[in-house]
C-alpha cells in the first residue's frame, strides 16, 4: 500500500532545482506586453481618454479603452456552472469597464513591445471621469439613496438569505436562560500566493490558447467563452505548475482580458503579468464580514436557541457572491446542532477591490465570531470553555438539515483531548490564573468543523484517465490541480494502489491542458483528494480490469482468479504469475491481439462528509508594547485517513502560518475618502515573516470515513480557520479583554488596553 | 528593466564627483535598495543615475589615529554590523542595521544610502544622532565637514548641493568612549519592516556607576525627521540613576518630540511607544553600562 506512506513529493526534485516551468517561464521572449490603465476614483464612470501622448511613445502597439470591448458581460467564479438559471454566477462586469466601481477598476488596456513602453505610455493616459461618491461598508451601501453600483441590485444587496431551524421566538421564553451576545468583525485579507496573477495568450490552429496561472482550467475555458461570445472550440487554456492560489485563482482573473486581447493584434502572443501592487487590489480578496451573535443558555451549558446576523462586504463586483457568508452562517448551525438556530445573511456591493474565494471560503470568519462568543459565554457565566464546546457540539451521525450533509465519522472529541494534553493546558491554567504584571500569559482554543467539496450546493464531478505504457507503467492524467498542495503527489499514491503497481510506476501529467486533459472543476473547496479520488479509485479499478482481462487471455485463466498486485499478475491463491511488464508488452506489441489498454472514468460524487479539527495556543502578551508573542501552538486535526502524513503535516503548517497572520497582522487598510488601497505591497502589508513565526505543531486523529476513497476527508483549507480564535481567546485568558475583531495588531491592541485601563490614557 | 536615461558608471571617486558636477540631476545609485524601488513605481522613472557602486575607496570603516571611527557611505549594513572596529567600538550602531529589512537588503542597502536618503525610519539615523556623528561631503570644489544634527532639512531633504556626494560618516571618540548604547527597533514584525518607532540611547555612568554623566537619546518616527532628545537628556544629566528618573526621563521625551498621525499608526500610540521605548531603552543602556536598577 502507497495510501498513509510519507512518499517524497512527485515534483520535489523539479521544483527544488528550478526545472519545473511556470507560466512566466514558459512565455515566448517575444511576446507582446499588456499592461492595464487602473482607475483612480472608486465610484463613478469613465467619460473620456486623452490618448495622443500615450499612443505617440515607442514601441506601443495598441491602446484599448473601455469603449472597445464588446457589451458583454460574463461572471468570473470558479463553480461549476449551474444549468438552473436562477443558480447561475451573476454576469456583471466587462473586459474593461466604463462604468466604475472600485479605486483600480480596469478600464484601458496598453499593448506595447516591452515593459517599459508600457508603464510610460500608462503614465501619459489623462482620463476624465464623471465621479460619484463612493459607499465601503455594506452598512452604508444599504442606505436608501446610496450609491447603486449594479442596475441589477438596486439596493447594493446581491442576496439576502435566512433559515431557522426549531423556534427560536418559543425557545427562548424557557425562564432561567442566560443571554449572551456579541458583535465581531473580521478584515479584508488578500492571499499572498507567491506566484502573481498572469498569463499570456495566443492564437494557434484556429483556437485562442491561454497558458495561465490558475486554479481551475476548465472553469477559465467556460468563462472565456461567455466574455469572449465564442465556442469551447475556439478557447484552449494550459495550466503549467503554479506558484500558489489559495482559491484567489479559484477565478478566473487575467485570462479573458488576455484572450481578447491577443484577437485584437492578430494572434499574436500578448503577455499580461500583474505586478504585485496589482495582485492585491485587481483580484480578489477574503471578504470582510460582521457578524451579530445572541445565545441563549442554561445555567448547565446547553445551548437552548442561538441566532446570527450576517453582513458580507463583497466589493465591486459579484464574484463568488453569496456562496461565503452562506456557508458561514452554515456553519454556525452545525458546529453546535443543538436547540433552535436561527440565521440570516446579507453579501453586498460596495466600492472597495472584489472578495472571492480564499482558504475555507467564509469559515475562517464565523470560526473568529463563533468560537471568540464561545470563550464570551465562558468568561460571562464562569463555564469551563472546553466543556461547553463539547457539550454542544456535533456528533456522529449528525444530519444538516438543510444540505442533508452528514456526520459519517468524527474524531473532534480526541482531537480536543490530544491538543489539551499537547499544550499543558490544565497544568498552565492555573499556572496563568492570576497574573498582574504588564507582561501576562495566557491560553486559548478554537475548534471547527469543514465539508468536503461543495455537494449539494454545486455539482461535485471528476474524471480521471490511466494510459498503460508497454512496460506497465502508468501515466496519469488528471483534470484536478496541482496547485502547490501536493495533488499530484496523493493521486499517484491513490493511483498505485487502485491498479496494484509500485508507486514509482505512477507518472502524473502536472500540466492540465483543456484539449487534452480529462475535465475536473479544479482545485478548490479542499474536494480533490476526496472527489478526484474517487475517480481515481474508480479508473484505476476500471484499469486494472482491463489489465486482468488482457493478462487472462495470455494466461488461459478466467479473469476473475487473477488480481493485480504490485506490478503482478497473482492468482487467487497469491501466487505470482506475470509481471504486468510482460503483459503491457505483449498487449501493445501483439501481432495477434494488440490492445492499447487505457481507461477514462467520470465520477460524479454524490455525497459530503464532515473534517475536524481544533487549535491551542498559549501566548504572552507584552501590554505596555501592545505585542502578542505566540508561545506555543497546535493544530490537531481529523481529516479521516491520511493519504501523505508528510504533505499533511506541509497543509496544517502552512494554514496555521495564514490563520496567525489573519489573526495578528493581516488587513488590506484603504484611504477613508478615496477608496486607494494604501498597502498593497509586501512590505506595508504585514504577512508572517519567518521570523515572527513560532516552531508549528501538526497532530492527526485518523478517523475511516466510510464515504471518502481512501478513508480520506478534507485538510487542504481547515488547518487556516481555528488559529484566529484560539489566539484571541488566549489574549482573553491573559488578559481579562475581550478583543472583537482582527487583527490584533499594535494599534489594535493600544486602544483596547487604553479602554480596558490597561494602558493609563492619553500621555501629557 | 528599469526605466533609466542615463546610467553613468564612474571609475574613481574623483570621476565620480565629476560626474555629479556634470550632471547635477542625476540621483547616486549606491544599493539602490531605495532609489530602484521609486523607478519601479513610477515615481523616479526616466531618471538619470551615477552608480558609485564599484568604487572601493568608499566602502569600509576604520579607526583613525585620533580615536574617530570612519564609516565610508558604501559599506553595506551587514558589513557594518560584521567589522570589528564597530564591535568594539559602537556596537550599538551594528545593531542597528542589523534590524533593517532581511538578510539580502543587508547585503545591499548601504548606510550612506540610508541616511542620504533622508527619511526619519531609516534604522541606522537614530544612533547616528546619538551619536553626535559628523559627515564628509565632496564636491569637485572640495571637501566640507557637516554635522549630522544638520543634515535633515525636512522629510526627504538633506543638505546636500546638487554636485555633492557624501564620502565619509566620523563618529568621534568621545561619543563612544565609555559609553553604552542600546536601539529598539519597534515594528509589527521582527523581520522586513519599518520602524513605527526608532528609539536609541546611549549613557556613560560615573566610576561608581551610580550617576548618569552623560544620556544621549535620538529618535526616528517621533517627527519628520530623525531628532535628538535634548529635553530628555538634560533631564538625565548628572543624576542619579533611579526608577524615578527614568520615569521622567520618558515624560521629558514627550517635549521633544512630533509625532504625527498616519495610517501606519496614530500620533497616541506613536506617543505612547516614544515613552515606554525611552524606559526600555534607557534602562537597556544603563545596565550595558554596568549600572543597577
Amino acid at each position: 500500500m502507497n495510501v498513509g506512506k510519507p512518499v517524497q513529493r512527485v515534483d520535489a526534485f523539479d521544483k527544488a532545482t528550478g526545472r519545473a516551468q511556470y507560466t512566466a517561464d514558459l512565455c515566448p521572449p517575444d511576446a507582446l506586453v499588456a499592461k492595464i490603465l487602473h482607475s483612480t476614483i472608486a465610484n463613478g464612470k469613465v467619460t473620456g481618454f486623452e490618448l495622443e501622448a500615450a499612443l505617440a511613445v515607442p514601441g506601443v502597439v495598441k491602446i484599448l479603452t473601455c469603449f472597445d470591448v464588446p457589451d458583454r458581460q460574463f461572471p468570473t467564479a470558479g463553480h461549476p456552472w449551474s444549468t438552473d438559471k436562477k443558480h447561475q454566477d451573476i454576469a456583471d462586469r466587462k473586459l474593461l469597464n466604463t462604468r466604475v466601481r472600485f479605486y483600480g477598476d480596469d478600464i484601458a488596456a496598453v499593448i506595447a513591445v516591452d515593459e517599459l513602453s508600457a508603464d510610460r505610455a500608462l503614465r501619459l493616459i489623462k482620463v476624465t471621469y464623471d465621479e460619484q461618491k463612493p459607499v465601503f461598508t455594506p452598512q452604508d451601501a444599504m442606505q436608501p439613496g446610496a450609491t447603486v453600483l449594479h442596475p441589477e441590485k438596486p439596493d447594493n444587496v446581491i442576496v439576502r438569505s435566512s433559515y431557522e431551524i426549531g423556534n427560536f421566538d418559543e425557545a427562548i421564553r424557557e425562564s432561567g436562560l442566560i443571554k449572551v451576545s456579541g458583535d465581531y468583525h473580521t478584515g479584508q485579507v488578500q492571499h499572498c500566493h507567491i506566484e502573481n496573477a498572469l498569463s499570456y495568450a495566443c492564437i494557434r490552429d484556429r483556437k485562442i490558447v491561454v497558458v495561465s496561472s490558475t486554479q481551475i482550467p476548465h472553469i477559465v475555458r467556460r468563462v472565456c467563452t461567455q466574455a469572449l461570445g465564442c465556442s469551447f472550440a475556439d478557447i484552449r487554456i494550459i495550466k503549467p505548475y503554479i506558484g500558489g492560489g489559495f482559491g484567489n485563482k479559484q477565478d478566473a482573473l487575467t485570462e479573458p482580458l488576455n484572450a481578447w486581447l491577443t484577437t485584437q493584434v492578430g494572434g499574436r502572443c500578448v503577455r499580461l503579468f500583474y505586478t504585485r501592487e496589482e495582485t492585491f487590489v485587481c483580484t480578489r480578496t477574503r471578504h470582510a464580514m460582521d457578524f451579530h451573535i445572541e445565545s441563549y443558555l442554561r445555567p448547565d451549558g446547553t445551548l437552548i436557541a442561538r441566532s446570527v446576523r450576517a453582513w458580507s462586504n463583497q466589493g465591486a463586483y459579484a464574484s463568488h457572491a453569496h456562496a461565503l457568508v452562506a456557508n458561514a452562517i452554515n456553519a454556525f448551525r452545525m458546529m453546535y446542532p443543538v436547540g433552535a438556530i436561527k440565521g440570516e445573511a446579507y453579501t453586498v456591493y460596495t466600492n472597495l477591490p472584489t472578495a472571492g474565494a480564499m482558504r475555507a471560503y467564509g469559515i475562517p470568519q464565523i470560526g473568529f465570531a463563533l468560537e471568540s462568543h464561545m470563550d464570551d459565554i465562558a468568561a460571562q457565566t464562569g463555564l469551563d470553555r472546553i466543556k461547553l464546546r463539547k457539550q454542544n457540539m456535533m456528533r456522529l451521525g449528525y444530519v444538516d438539515p438543510v444540505t442533508t450533509i452528514t456526520c459519517h465519522s468524527t474524531g473532534l472529541e480526541e482531537c480536543i483531548d490530544k491538543g489539551r494534553a499537547f499544550i499543558g493546558w490544565d497544568d498552565k491554567r492555573n499556572l496563568y490564573a492570576s497574573q498582574t504584571g504588564p507582561v501576562r500569559r495566557g491560553l486559548g482554543m478554537a475548534i471547527f468543523c469543514y465539508k468536503t467539496g461543495v455537494y449539494p450546493i454545486s455539482l461535485e464531478t471528476s474524471a480521471c484517465r490511466m494510459v498503460l505504457n508497454q512496460d506497465g507503467t502508468i501515466q496519469l492524467q488528471m483534470g484536478a490541480t496541482e496547485i502547490g498542495q501536493g495533488a499530484d503527489t496523493v493521486f499517484s499514491q491513490m493511483c498505485a494502489d487502485a491498479v496494484g503497481v509500485p508507486f514509482d510506476s505512477v507518472r502524473a501529467t502536472s500540466t492540465q491542458d483543456t484539449d487534452i486533459t480529462p475535465y475536473d472543476t479544479g482545485a478548490y473547496a479542499s474536494r480533490q483528494s476526496y472527489v478526484s479520488g474517487m475517480a481515481v479509485r474508480k479508473t484505476g479499478l476500471a484499469l486494472k480490469a482491463k489489465i486482468l482481462e488482457y493478462a487472462a487471455g495470455m494466461l488461459d485463466l478466467p479473469p476473475d482468479s487473477l488480481n493485480l498486485v504490485d506490478g503482478w499478475i497473482v492468482s487467487s491463491s497469491g501466487e505470482s504469475l506475470i509481471a504486468l511488464r510482460e503483459v503491457a508488452m505483449g498487449a501493445c506489441y501483439s501481432l495477434k491481439n494488440s490492445v492499447h489498454i487505457s481507461a477514462e472514468e467520470t465520477h460524479h460524487c454524490t455525497d459530503n462528509t464532515y473534517s475536524f479539527g481544533v487549535c491551542f495556543a498559549e501566548i504572552e502578551v507584552d501590554i505596555p508594547l501592545c505585542q502578542i508573542r505566540v508561545l506555543n501552538i497546535v493544530n490537531v486535526h481529523d481529516s479521516g485517513k491520511i493519504i501523505n502524513p508528510v504533505t499533511a503535516e506541509g497543509q496544517v503548517h502552512g494554514g496555521m502560518s495564514m490563520g496567525l497572520g489573519y489573526g495578528l497582522l493581516e488587513r488590506l487598510v484603504f484611504d477613508p475618502v478615496t477608496g486607494r488601497t494604501l498597502n498593497n505591497n509586501l512590505l506595508d502589508y504585514k504577512l508572517m515573516t519567518a521570523m515572527d513565526t513560532p516552531d508549528l505543531n501538526a497532530l492527526f486523529v485518523e478517523t475511516d470515513d466510510p464515504t471518502g476513497p481512501f478513508g480520506n476527508k478534507a485538510l487542504g483549507e481547515p488547518p487556516v480557520i481555528p488559529v484566529a480564535p484560539a489566539i484571541r481567546n488566549a489574549m482573553l485568558d491573559a488578559t481579562g479583554v475581550a478583543v472583537d475583531s482582527i487583527p490584533l495588531n499594535p494599534e489594535h491592541l493600544f486602544t483596547e488596553f487604553r479602554r480596558a485601563g490597561l494602558i493609563a490614557g492619553g500621555e501629557n | 528593466m528599469y526605466d533609466f536615461s542615463a546610467v553613468y558608471i564612474p571609475e574613481s571617486l574623483e570621476q565620480a564627483l565629476r560626474m555629479k558636477h556634470d550632471h547635477p540631476q542625476a540621483r547616486i545609485l549606491a544599493g539602490g535598495s531605495d532609489i530602484l524601488i521609486q523607478v519601479r513605481e513610477g515615481r523616479l522613472a526616466g531618471i538619470e543615475v551615477i552608480s558609485i557602486q564599484a568604487l572601493d575607496e568608499l566602502r569600509g570603516v576604520t579607526l583613525e589615529d585620533d580615536g574617530t571611527v570612519l564609516i565610508r557611505p558604501l559599506t553595506s549594513f551587514s558589513h557594518v554590523s560584521s567589522d570589528p572596529v564597530i564591535r568594539r567600538c559602537v556596537p550599538v550602531l551594528g545593531e542597528a542595521v542589523d534590524q533593517v529589512g532581511g538578510p539580502q537588503i543587508r547585503n545591499i542597502g548601504t548606510i550612506g544610502g540610508n541616511i542620504c536618503n533622508g527619511v526619519t525610519s531609516a534604522d541606522s539615523a537614530a544612533t547616528l544622532k546619538a551619536l553626535d556623528a559628523e559627515l564628509e561631503i565632496s564636491s569637485v570644489g572640495g571637501t566640507r565637514r557637516l554635522p549630522y544634527a544638520e543634515f535633515n532639512l525636512g522629510a526627504g531633504k538633506v543638505d546636500l548641493k546638487a554636485d555633492e556626494i557624501l564620502t565619509g560618516i566620523r563618529i568621534p571618540r568621545d561619543s563612544w568612549e565609555n559609553t553604552f548604547g542600546h536601539y529598539i527597533k519597534y515594528s509589527q514584525r521582527r523581520a522586513m519592516d519599518i520602524a513605527t518607532l526608532g528609539c536609541s540611547a546611549n549613557v556613560r555612568l560615573s566610576k561608581n556607576k551610580r550617576k548618569i554623566e552623560r544620556f544621549r537619546l535620538a529618535f526616528g518616527v517621533a517627527a519628520p525627521v530623525p531628532i535628538r532628545a535634548f529635553s530628555a537628556e538634560a533631564v538625565a544629566n548628572g543624576s542619579l540613576i533611579s526608577s524615578e528618573l527614568i520615569e521622567n526621563i520618558a515624560q521629558a521625551a514627550l517635549k521633544d518630540v512630533n509625532p504625527r498621525s498616519s495610517w501606519r499608526a496614530s500620533k497616541e500610540f506613536r506617543q505612547h511607544l516614544i515613552a515606554e521605548l525611552t524606559r526600555r531603552a534607557t534602562r537597556a543602556a544603563i545596565e550595558k553600562a554596568g549600572g543597577t536598577l
